[in-house]
């Protein structure tokens, strides 16, 4: 018996002793909506233990007292329906549903009414990446908002339909292509939190993941600040090492040598591709400025069309540093091709 | 007490021994042949669906790769979902139970449209072919929602053979629909008014009802799916000026009342199994009737609830908030009826009761965590995480499933006229109830602690989310629990067919016409017409130690 218990200990243990929850059925409290949300939450949930709980204990009373045995084989004496209980058991139900709608409609107002003076962020999904747009141009694929101030995100998608969850701050909304949606949050505390995409798109759907940075209001100025001419301190080919990775192109391109969803970065330099429609191009700046900004225009072999257009999203500047980048990962054209 | 078997003896020869040689199954016009080919193929994808899912639970058993790779997971967990959705779960009840005892329940010699029954066989069998197309042609990975325009586009999928296989499908089951409906209708005898027929047959009305209306537009949406997908007519890809919310709005509106389709006739099977394993009338007959139908139509109203963060106007998700929880009322009155029916009754736990019961718990569960996803603000929380995985598991698989093989194994000795081992069934059914709940409770837990549903892995999510990985590595262990229940299920009803003791005409004393054939039942179903009265009337039915059968005393 006790070796049975251990290793049923051993099976749910890791499970039960999750250490770091705050609450066993949601995740951190980190945004204003977090307290509404989880009372409706709570709510909904203690009715739903009341009469599960009536339910099973009903079942199970009647299943022992009732049971059919040898001294006890008859029915007793009992209506077929009743029209007083049948009507109880409806109206109560109903009382305790309308409440539960009241709750919900109401905090889900308040989501989808953003103040008015709210900090506005662009977000565009792409396969399989983020990229959050300052006001002041800058872009990054984390997502850094100030404490105790409203921020609105205004979103859209370059491809199929995304969705952005925070958990901790219980917001979720679509990214849908060819149109724009709005989301707002008031985080309540610094700190990181993760961010999900909640709605399948293809492969690397699970990988789709970022952060939410919060910072204190004066950090989160100074932050700005300093990313948005921090690419123009680094030389260019690591301002363009930090674009590959922040970008969203290390998704897609690895820079060892094995190819993924799309071809590797190292060692393309010069190189001649053939292209799917039969004729050959020579890796060089302009090649992989179109690569960029005309994905589909001319496919490399062996690979299909799922780069997404960067048009709009990575300015010449960046697109130049990108450049130095996959110059510096070496190719032919420098006589260094691995 | 004298007692009068006033039923004819037994006739010799029955459906399945009447002919023989394989044509005389495959141009059978005969209701109950055709039910038992449904039952038979629908089995068989249940175990494939079955397969995929054990496949998707051991990738998922630990972090990082376990068996295979990303795109091979989400053809997966696609194929899963489609397989046990379209072959599975809507045919079930009705296509193969259904088709067995909606005829003998009513007292009739076959349903309405005998050729029309056997060509929604050859449609469901068709469609069932383009299926196995696309898991050899290509595989499918747009999820079983085929959301566009994701599923437009994709590269890796046979979406075209996919729809065109649902496309079909939909044929099959609306074919039924009509028969039974027609069959309910015209059919019945003259002793039999509305309110005497028995609650599996109201709620397969209510369910024909619902696909005669519903499956067309789910028909018209893959067509259109499929020719933007073929000619790029744009319709709902925004690069060709479609709406892709389009796309949501019409598959939930075939998809919601879908989930009726599902569910009401489980509920028939349990009202009736209560009852029976009670020997106790039905309590409040007439409600839970009419709510079968109040759901069936209340269930067309509320398909936004599907949508509430897809960008649709406050307006709208407000009213299908409101409208979802009105569909909550009708479910609820069904389960008090049923406690009220075990009240004083003569409870005796057999097989099939074990199932009614495990239903009534795991529908519990999957209904009221149901008011969670309705609620607006917590839905925007819950939604696309594994807490929307756990709730329709506990009312599609918990909930359906469990009852139809309830309703397995409440007729199984009438459709075979063989008797399995009820000891076998009870444990299987324990086992089952422990797998399940270990599968899929844990599921609420993640899912409500953020955990989304359809990522191929979570090893990135465990340094913010250590606790990943234990409600994962839970619900695999349950994954094989249940697989091992249904190993030991196939065998001991396969076991039953070849040794299993004949069953008697009425083994669990139930009040129904169908208990007044002989089991299996003849070709023509009943040799005497049968005596119709109240279907929840046990008063006049003894266990016959002797026979092992009720038997009617006069
Ligand atoms: C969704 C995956 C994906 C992302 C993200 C992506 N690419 Fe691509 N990329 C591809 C694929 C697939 C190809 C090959 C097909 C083609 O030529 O369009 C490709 C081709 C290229 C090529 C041509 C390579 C060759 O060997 O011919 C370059 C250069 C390139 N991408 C650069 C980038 C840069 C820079 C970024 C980030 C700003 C990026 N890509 C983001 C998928 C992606
Ligand atoms: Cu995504
Ligand atoms: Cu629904």
């Amino acid at each position: 018996m006790n070796q049975i218990l251990s290793s049923l200990a051993a099976i749910w243990g890791p499970w039960a002793q999750s250490g770091s929850q705050p609450y066993f059925w949601l995740p951190d409290r980190a945004s204003t909506f977090a307290r509404d949300v989880d009372w409706v939450f709570n709510f909904i949930l203690y009715v739903s233990l009341f009469f599960f709980a009536l339910i099973v204990a009903l079942m199970c009373w009647f299943v022992l007292r009732y049971r059919r045995r040898p001294d006890r084989q008859e029915v007793e004496e009992s209506p077929h329906h009743n029209t007083a209980l049948e009507l109880l058991w409806s109206v109560i139900p109903v009382i305790l549903v309308c409440l539960m709608f009241y709750y919900g409609f109401e905090g889900y107002m308040d989501m989808r009414t953003p103040p008015r003076d709210a900090y506005e962020i662009n977000v565009i999904a792409k396969k399989w990446a983020w990229l959050f747009k300052y006001p002041n141009g800058y872009v990054d694929d984390k997502l850094y908002v100030p404490a105790a101030e409203p921020v609105r995100l205004v979103m859209t998608s370059d491809d199929v339909i995304h969705s952005l969850y925070i958990p901790d701050f219980r917001v979720k909304q679509d990214l849908v292509p060819g149109r724009y949606t709005k989301m707002w949050f008031k985080a309540i505390k610094p700190g990181e939190y993760s961010l999900f995409c909640a709605e399948y798109c293809g492969s690397g759907h699970a990988d789709m993941l970022s952060k939410v940075v919060v910072l204190e209001a004066a950090e989160f100025a100074a932050w700005l600040r300093e990313a948005g001419d921090f690419l123009k301190k680094l030389p260019p080919e690591k301002a363009g090492e930090e674009l590959h990775r922040r970008r969203g192109c290390a998704q897609c391109h690895s820079v060892d040598g094995k190819a993924g969803t799309g071809p590797t970065l190292l060692g393309i330099w010069g190189e001649t591709h053939r292209m799917t429609d039969g004729s050959t191009a020579v890796v060089d700046e302009n090649y992989v400025r179109e690569s960029i900004l005309e994905p589909g225009k001319r496919i490399r072999e062996g690979f299909v069309n799922q780069m997404p257009t960067f048009k709009g999203v990575l300015s010449d500047e960046e697109i130049g540093y990108l450049i130095a980048y996959i110059k510096s990962l070496g190719g032919s054209a420098k006589g260094e091709s691995p | 007490m004298s007692e009068v078997a006033v039923e004819s003896p037994r006739s010799a020869e029955n459906y399945l021994t009447a002919r023989r040689g394989v044509m005389s199954w495959l141009f059978t016009l005969d209701h109950k042949r055709i039910g038992v080919m449904y039952l038979a193929s629908i089995l068989a994808f249940f175990l494939l669906g079955g397969v995929f899912a054990l496949m998707v639970r051991t990738e998922l058993i630990a972090p990082g790769r376990t068996i295979m790779g990303r795109d091979m997971y989400n053809h997966m967990f696609t194929l899963h979902g489609a397989v046990m959705v379209f072959l599975f779960i809507i045919p079930g009840i009705p296509a193969a139970l259904g088709n067995f005892v909606l005829p003998i329940m009513l007292g009739a010699k076959d349903v309405a449209f005998p050729r029309l029954n056997l060509a929604s066989l050859y449609m469901f069998w068709g469609g069932a072919v383009f299926f196995v197309v696309v898991l050899i042609t290509g595989g499918l990975e747009t999820g079983w929602t085929f959301y566009t325009p994701y599923s437009t586009t994709t590269g890796q999928s046979s979406v075209v053979a996919a729809v065109v296989g649902a496309f079909i499908l939909g044929f099959s089951s609306i074919f039924t629909a009509v028969n039974f409906i027609a069959t309910v209708h015209t059919m019945r005898p003259a002793a039999m008014g509305w309110f005497k027929m028995p609650l599996f047959v109201w709620a397969l009305y209510a369910t024909a009802i619902i696909q005669l209306l519903a499956t067309p537009v789910l028909g018209i949406t893959l067509l259109l799916l499929a020719l933007e997908r073929l000619f790029g007519i744009g319709f709902f890809d925004p690069s060709l000026n479609g709406d892709p919310v389009l796309f949501q709005h019409f598959f939930w509106f075939y998809s919601h009342p879908a989930v009726y389709i599902m569910i009401l006739p489980g509920m028939g099977i349990t009202s009736e199994i209560i009852s029976v394993f009670s020997r106790k009338h039905i309590f409040g007959y007439r409600f839970i009737a009419y709510s079968s139908i109040a759901i069936a139509l209340f269930g067309f109203l509320v398909w936004g609830h599907h949508m509430f963060v897809s960008g649709q106007t406050r307006l709208a998700s407000m009213i299908f908030s409101a409208l979802t929880f009105s569909v909550s009322i009708p479910s609820a009155i069904k389960v008090f009826n049923w406690l009220s029916t075990l009240y004083k009754g003569s409870i005796s736990l057999e097989t099939p009761m074990c199932y009614g019961l495990m239903f009534i718990f795991l529908f519990g569960i999957g209904g009221l965590t149901g008011l969670f996803l309705g609620s607006l603000s917590t839905d925007v929380h819950l939604t696309d995480t594994y807490f929307i995985v756990a709730h329709f598991h506990y009312t599609m698989m918990g909930s359906t499933a469990i009852a139809f093989i309830a309703g397995i194994h409440y007729w199984w000795p009438k459709i075979t006229g063989k008797m399995y081992s009820d000891a076998w069934g009870k444990f299987t059914a324990l086992l089952l109830f422990v797998g399940f709940n270990h599968t899929f409770f844990p599921q609420f837990v993640s899912g409500s602690r953020g955990m989304p549903r359809r990522y191929y892995d979570y090893e990135k999510l465990l340094p913010a989310h250590p606790d990943f990985h234990g409600g994962h590595w839970l619900s695999s262990l349950g994954s094989y629990l249940v697989a091992a229940a249904f190993i030991m299920m196939a065998g001991y009803l396969l076991v039953s067919i070849v040794a299993g003791r004949p069953a008697p005409r009425n083994p669990y004393g139930g009040a129904g016409l169908e208990w007044q054939t002989s089991s299996p039942p003849p070709v023509e179903n009943f040799t005497t017409p049968p005596v119709v009265g109240d279907p929840y009337d046990y008063s006049k039915l003894r266990f016959d130690p002797r026979s092992n059968d009720y038997v009617r005393v006069a």
